[in-house]
């Protein structure tokens, strides 16, 4: 105990000797003064810890300028490899424009917290709401709320709504061969907690049809989830009729897609789809290791089920048009266990940057980029096709961003070849590669082109 | 206390302060000759055309109409609302921290080497074992944490058995939510007299139903659970599993470490504790820390040192619960949290925490309201009393400065829950003194009417429930 009692006070010595955080303004006279009002003589008189269980170290944590820790980590950052990616497959970068970096830097903006106040934070909640009315037009959905983590957890509030919404007998979701294990995994997480399980259909030459959805499907199924494109590159070609089907059986239909792909393609709302998923930040966030913003829109008739922030128009006091979070019985600060999602930090300034890049580019933009993404593959894949060895793309299937080649030789070999040339693809097993090409890296697809020749030599 | 007001400008007529993008151009594009089948196109998109300079206007106006840490104090209670340093965005902005998450993890090994430094430093300052940096969340890591809860029960044959998660009622919403997620009952427990958690009805509550007790401490009235230690005991002996709410460590930095007091899992919420910004919202990070019984259940995948000692892998630990974040969680957002914590290493972490205390501690000592349960640490909770919190709280708005988080917890009539965090000065203390003071003397008239200093007066939350409108489609009419 009492080699405790010394190093308690130990803490006590470094306090006063050190400069401590840079972040906090008082000075030691301040820090005296304020002392004295609350009666107490040293700061650590205010922390009511037992000794028995106080702690007596000191972490093994060097503090550092600022200068310093920003070239510790500008170091340790420069260790990783920095090869153009031609990668896809559920995460795509497209070029962001300066202006969705400094206005989401804005102070104002980045240091702000969830709006309860909505009286001042009507410039968030307004972004918010034009964020909302972005995914509302791109999905024909009456409702889109303000962010869930990612693609894969934004899956997993479907299954959730779904389980809420069934009758008595079902408990199966059906999903695609095609879907990322790693989305697979969390919504089994999801699933598993509402008593359901998971269970695959197969698709067919790489999209999804009205025959295999009805060899798999029966009354125990609540929900099928779809993707278009899909994480290999296929924009899907059945969807009115497989929704046509699903509103006949009552089952619901979730589809995943994303901004982009979204504003060329069929409206989900058109084609059936009750719920609509994906990653919205393909628009306004660079490549960031899967860090994402969940896109979730659905329709109207679940709106008391939705899970998540919505924010909804009002008028204050002098009838001026204002915004402000509604439906919060649905949350969990007011619901808890019963409310529809256990979700509160959301990624709302991810939102605000995908509003932005989204309003930069208007309809106009975001139609000719998702022009782009269509041909670009078609094109790499029609010159990757000349080459010996080579046969591009697998399936002849309508693509988007992305397309998958067969090669001859090993295509792990060819990758790893490809990678020491300075080019990221995926290698999906000994026959198939897979290439993603965006405006983002469109610049270096000749590139790529010469070193797949050499590669294929 | 001095108010500046400046006119903003407004470039056009609207219902509101400022028009919604679609009102100032709304523009229709036919598509078509698209490269694809007219059968998998939709037929026009509607939306706001507008040029790089209207924009930057728009979103600029926006930001004036928004209160952030950086425009004055902010003391929601939980919420840790501390100021976020600069540089930290610098960092997450490098080129060479930009990668796609299918990346091999050979070629990715600054990413790693940070996920990895980030997870001991974690570990070291919760006293935990092993570290998981994938949920993006606070609610995410209490979720994943109830998964390992789960998973550990029916690796010992008792899955079917422990049915229950204990949470005190004074807990987060979130506790209660994430335990329903994972498909637990909850049993709420009521607080003692002085506000901690009440031992008699704990040991009434746990028996061999009990698959954990989820406990915030200090708790959400800022006090420290003194009986942790025989808390512990209660569960463990019983066969539960303790669970710590990171929501509140910025109290204990570097004098108390959930480990040491006998927790099993711990989240920790990076967006408070470790001054990552809040983004009106979001994205913060959730890691989880657990002992060591627990490591091989973490989430797939799991940074560690590669066999050879040389550089990070991925790795599957062995009776994993799987995955809680499609990718490896908010990477840009832990990124900051490492620049934080290393910036500022024990000495700077241990003397937040002291400053935090002292500072709710001073403007406790400031202010005329009664402060029901003490002694607290980085937050109180004042009773409004005869004041309505919330009203009380919009009233404080028209003093230029952010109000606490209001009627909650319910064992506070009129509850205000206080935070100011190591951030303010004294002199910032004293005028958010001066604001809570002046309100308490106000009629309920003043409060009602509250605020008018603001870009929008009170807002009627029952108009925006009643006939909800939550795109600018439903404007039409």
């Amino acid at each position: 105990m009492s080699r405790k009692t010394t190093l308690t006070s130990r803490a006590e010595e470094i306090y006063a000797e050190s400069d401590g955080t840079p972040y906090a303004p008082h000075t030691e006279s301040q820090v005296d003064e304020m002392l004295s009002a609350i009666g107490a003589d040293s700061v650590e008189e205010l922390f009511d810890i037992p000794e028995s269980i106080r702690y007596d170290g000191e972490f093994d944590i060097e503090s550092a300028s600022e200068q310093e820790t920003r070239q510790q980590l500008t170091e340790t950052l420069s260790k990783n490899e920095t090869p153009t990616e031609f990668l896809g497959r559920g995460y795509y970068a497209h070029y962001v424009p300066s202006i969705v970096d400094h206005i989401s830097q804005r102070s104002e903006f980045i240091t702000s917290y969830t709006q309860y106040q909505p009286e001042v934070t009507q410039g968030f909640l307004q972004v918010l709401f034009e964020y909302q009315s972005l995914l509302a037009e791109l999905t024909g959905l009456e409702i889109a709320n303000c962010s869930m983590y990612d693609a894969a957890t934004a899956l997993g509030e479907a299954a959730t709504l779904a389980a809420r919404l069934r009758q008595t007998s079902g408990s199966r979701v059906l999903v695609p061969d095609y879907l990322r294990a790693e989305r697979r995994s969390v919504l089994e997480n999801y699933v598993d907690g509402a008593d359901m399980t998971v269970s695959e259909f197969a698709t067919d030459d790489g999209v999804t049809t009205v025959e295999e959805i009805e060899r798999a499907i029966d009354d125990d199924v609540v929900m099928v989830h779809l993707e278009t494109p899909t994480p290999d590159g296929i924009i899907e070609e059945n969807l009115a009729e497989i929704g046509s089907l699903l509103e006949d059986r009552d089952t619901l239909f979730c589809l995943g897609s994303d901004p982009v792909a979204l504003s060329v393609l069929q409206s989900p709302g058109e084609v059936g789809a009750d719920i609509v998923v994906g990653d919205a930040s393909v628009l306004g966030l660079p490549a960031a290791y899967g860090m994402g913003l969940g896109l979730f829109a659905c329709r109207e008739e679940f709106l008391r089920q939705v899970p998540g922030r919505l924010v909804g128009v009002s008028e204050d006091s002098d009838g001026t048009r204002s915004y402000t979070l509604t439906l919060q019985t649905r949350e969990q600060h007011i619901r808890r266990e019963r409310a529809t999602s256990n979700i509160c930090t959301n990624q709302a300034w991810v939102a605000l940057r995908t509003a932005i890049h989204a309003a930069y580019l208007g309809p106009s933009g975001l139609v000719a980029l998702a022009e782009e993404c269509h041909r670009l593959p078609e094109q790499l894949a029609t010159r990757l096709d000349e080459i010996d060895g080579v046969t591009a793309p697998i399936r002849d299937r309508h693509h988007f961003r992305e397309f998958q080649a067969r090669l001859e030789p090993d295509a792990r070999d060819v990758a790893e070849e490809l990678n020491e040339n300075g080019f990221a693809i995926h290698a999906l097993d000994a026959d198939t590669i897979q290439i993603c090409v965006t405006d983002a890296n469109a610049d270096a697809v000749d590139d790529l082109v010469r070193s797949v020749e050499e590669v294929m030599a | 206390m001095q108010h500046h007001t400046q006119t903003i400008w407004n470039d056009s007529e609207s219902e509101g302060n400022e028009p919604l993008l679609s009102e100032k151009r709304l523009e229709t594009v036919e598509i078509e000759d698209t490269g694809l089948p007219d059968d998998l196109t939709r037929d026009s998109l509607e939306l706001p055309e507008l040029s790089e300079p209207e924009l930057a206007r728009h979103y600029t106006r926006l930001s004036q109409m928004n209160y952030g840490i950086d425009s004055g104090p902010y003391p929601l209670g939980s919420c840790t609302m501390k100021y976020n340093p600069k540089f930290t965005e610098d960092i997450a902005a490098l080129p060479t921290a930009s990668a796609h998450p299918d990346r091999d993890a050979d070629s990715v090994q600054g990413i790693l080497e940070v996920y990895h430094e980030l997870q001991g430093y974690l570990a070291e300052i919760g006293g935990m074992d092993a570290v998981t940096l994938q949920p993006p969340a606070g609610a995410a890591g209490e979720y994943a944490g109830l998964l390992v809860t789960k998973a550990y029960h029916e690796e010992n044959g008792e899955g079917e058995q422990r049915t229950d998660v204990i949470i005190p009622a004074s807990a987060h919403g979130t506790n209660f939510a994430s335990a329903a997620l994972v498909g637990y009952n909850v049993i709420e427990l009521p607080e003692d007299d002085d506000g901690r958690v009440d031992l008699d009805a704990l040991d009434a509550a746990v028996d061999d139903s009990t698959a954990a007790l989820m406990l915030t401490n200090p708790n959400t009235l800022g006090l420290f659970e003194r009986d942790i230690e025989e808390i512990a005991s209660l569960i463990h002996d019983a066969g539960g599993l303790l669970y710590y709410d990171g929501a509140n460590l910025n109290a204990l930095l570097g004098r108390g470490r959930p480990g040491d007091m006998g927790f099993d899992i711990m989240h920790y919420n990076v967006h408070k504790t470790f001054a990552t910004p809040h983004g009106g919202g979001g994205p913060g990070a959730g890691p989880i820390g657990v002992s060591e019984e627990l490591e091989r259940f973490l989430p797939d995948p799991h940074v560690r040192e590669s066999g050879d000692g040389d550089g990070y892998e991925l790795a599957t630990p062995e009776k994993t619960v799987g995955k809680v974040h499609g990718a490896k969680g908010n990477w840009l957002v832990l990124l900051k949290a490492h620049a934080y914590i290393s910036r500022l290493g024990y000495e700077g972490l241990q003397d937040a925490s002291a400053k935090a205390v002292l500072n709710a501690n001073y403007l406790a000592s400031q202010i005329d309201l009664e402060i029901p349960f003490e002694p607290f640490h980085h937050e109180f909770v004042a009773s409004g009393g005869e004041q309505d919190a919330a009203d009380f709280a919009k009233r404080m708005l028209d003093y230029g400065v952010h109000p606490p988080t209001t009627k909650w917890p319910g064992i506070v009539s009129e509850a205000l829950m206080t935070e100011p965090t190591e951030a303010e000065s004294k002199t910032t203390l004293d005028q958010l003194a001066e604001a809570f003071n002046a309100v308490t003397g106000e009629d309920d008239d003043a409060l009602e009417q509250a605020p008018d200093q603001t870009s929008v007066k009170r807002i009627d939350q029952t108009i925006a429930a009643r006939d909800p409108i939550l795109s600018w489609h439903g404007l039409d009419d």
